[in-house]
């Protein structure tokens, strides 16, 4: 089976939430492969949750929200371009790909740059392939055992 | 009647055990109400010894250190089996402390280093520790050293944790007292410690927190009496909890996290973060990067004692 990245959208309520409605109503279609969370604001995305789906299996995660100086909160969004930012930069100490990460500015009146920046970065994340933390952890420690359960398993008795 | 405990230590540097012998003259209180079974830094007791205890005769077992190698995780079970109460103590049984940094690497990195390359080492052969070893005597076997480092609870069952890096002399004395009257909380609570973050109790001025500049402790002399990230150096108070006695802050050092993160709080460091970015002042990408690009090494900054227990635990291989 061909590989369908599992991408998680934290959208913000005002802007970008609408933006993807408004590509909805006008029937666009754009890549199924987002899962849309509304928050109220992009300055809402705490770094824990973009770790969070990262760690429980996603393969690429999405941050829009409104056009700076637009934010309803007034500053919210500058929050999110921040953190974002230093997210960028400790993705790769945890070896991901800091191109799964995106920060994209979606107003309320643009359903069809919704449709493009999921697909474009639906075909990034797919380019980069499957990302499987979880599997990768459960990997990391398969000799992480007791030595005589080893033994035990492998039918050379124990050898204490 | 007294009661019965072992102390114990996987990948630990020896200070929690030191802390426990730092309450001082109430050492002598402990040692009224309890009777040691195994205290491998203090006292001459086997594995032996304790293999011969039956199942649940300890009353608590106090687990200081990481679990990093097959011995820890060995003796983790055994003790696991044999005490009613399992007690993390300290910042590495509780979440990773420092040795769970070494989950930014792989095992076979981490023997490379050690072994045959550090500048210090002579070693042409390029002989590396091995399990099994053939002497005069007969076989020696050393334990397996991990790929990756975890935390007491992801090898055994928890009962309680006592935080700190290391904790509070005190805090051990105040938490044993909880343990003698029979009066610890509900099961996978943190005891010796406070639930609410540092900064509530820090004594510090604190206003509005703008940052323009990351400062590292020893460009700056700090102000005595303002908040230190208000200053720009990276205190973790805003996502540690309490119960220190706000040891570094009073030294004039910023927190660095080792009591760990607050009830909820899924992972300390990456919460940091997200508080960190907060509070700086820039509100475009140039001026953001370049007051950025000053903060070193920012993920083990935050996670310095919990990434072992953070939620991704270790660099993706």
């Amino acid at each position: 089976m061909s590989f369908e990245p599992r991408i998680v959208g934290f959208l913000c309520n005002w802007c970008s939430y609408t933006g993807a409605d408004l590509a909805g109503t006008a029937r666009i279609k754009y890549a199924p492969n987002i899962r849309s969370i509304r928050v109220m604001c992009s300055g809402r995305v705490d770094p824990v949750f973009v770790i969070k789906a990262f760690s429980e299996g996603a393969d690429g995660v999405l941050i829009a929200g409104c056009h700076p100086g637009d934010c309803h909160y007034q500053e919210g969004n500058y929050k999110a371009l921040r953190r974002y930012l230093l997210l960028k930069r400790i993705l790769p100490e945890y070896g991901i790909e800091p191109e799964r990460l995106k920060l994209e500015w979606i107003a309320a009146s643009e359903g069809e740059r919704f449709a493009h920046v999921v697909n474009g970065f639906t075909e990034q994340v797919r380019r980069l392939g499957p990302m499987n933390c979880k599997g990768a952890l459960i990997e990391s420690m398969k000799d992480d055992v007791l030595i005589h359960e080893e033994h035990a398993a492998q039918g050379t008795g124990e050898r204490r | 009647m007294k009661l019965n405990i072992a102390i114990y230590w996987g990948a630990a540097c020896g200070g929690c055990d030191v802390a426990i012998l730092d309450t001082h003259e109430k050492l002598l209180e402990i040692a009224d109400v309890v009777d040691i079974h195994l205290w491998p830094i203090a006292m001459d007791f086997k594995y032996a010894d304790v293999r011969a205890l039956a199942d649940g005769y300890l009353d608590a077992t106090l687990f200081s250190g990481a679990v990093r190698n097959s011995e820890n995780e060995e003796i983790a079970k055994l003790l696991r089996k044999k005490s009613k109460a399992m007690i993390a103590l300290g910042a590495c049984a509780h979440t990773g402390g420092v040795p769970g940094l070494a989950n930014m690497y792989t095992r076979g990195e981490i023997l490379d280093r050690v072994y045959l390359r550090s500048e210090s080492t002579n070693n042409p052969e390029g002989t590396l520790p091995a399990e099994e070893f053939m002497v005069d005597a007969g076989e020696l076997q050393l334990p397996r050293f991990y790929n990756t480092v975890k935390t007491l609870d992801q090898v055994v069952d928890v009962d309680y944790y006592i935080p700190g890096c290391p904790p509070a002399s005190l805090q051990i004395y105040s938490a044993l007292g909880l343990l003698a009257d029979d009066m610890l909380p509900k099961k996978g609570s943190v005891i010796g410690a406070g639930d609410r973050a540092l900064c509530d109790e820090c004594a510090r001025k604190k206003s509005e927190k703008t940052i323009t500049k990351i400062y590292r402790t020893h460009e700056k002399l700090p102000d005595p009496e303002t908040c230190f990230l208000e200053q720009g150096f990276i205190c973790l108070g805003p996502a540690t909890r309490s119960g220190c006695g706000s040891r570094c802050i009073k030294s004039w050092t910023p927190c660095r996290g080792c009591y760990g993160p607050l009830d909820g709080v899924q992972d300390q460091g990456i919460k940091m973060l997200g508080a960190l970015a907060s509070v700086l002042e820039p509100k475009d990408e140039k001026g953001i990067n370049a007051i950025l690009d000053t903060v070193v090494d920012p993920l083990r900054t935050v996670s310095r004692f919990s990434l072992a227990s953070s939620m991704l635990r270790r660099k993706k291989v």
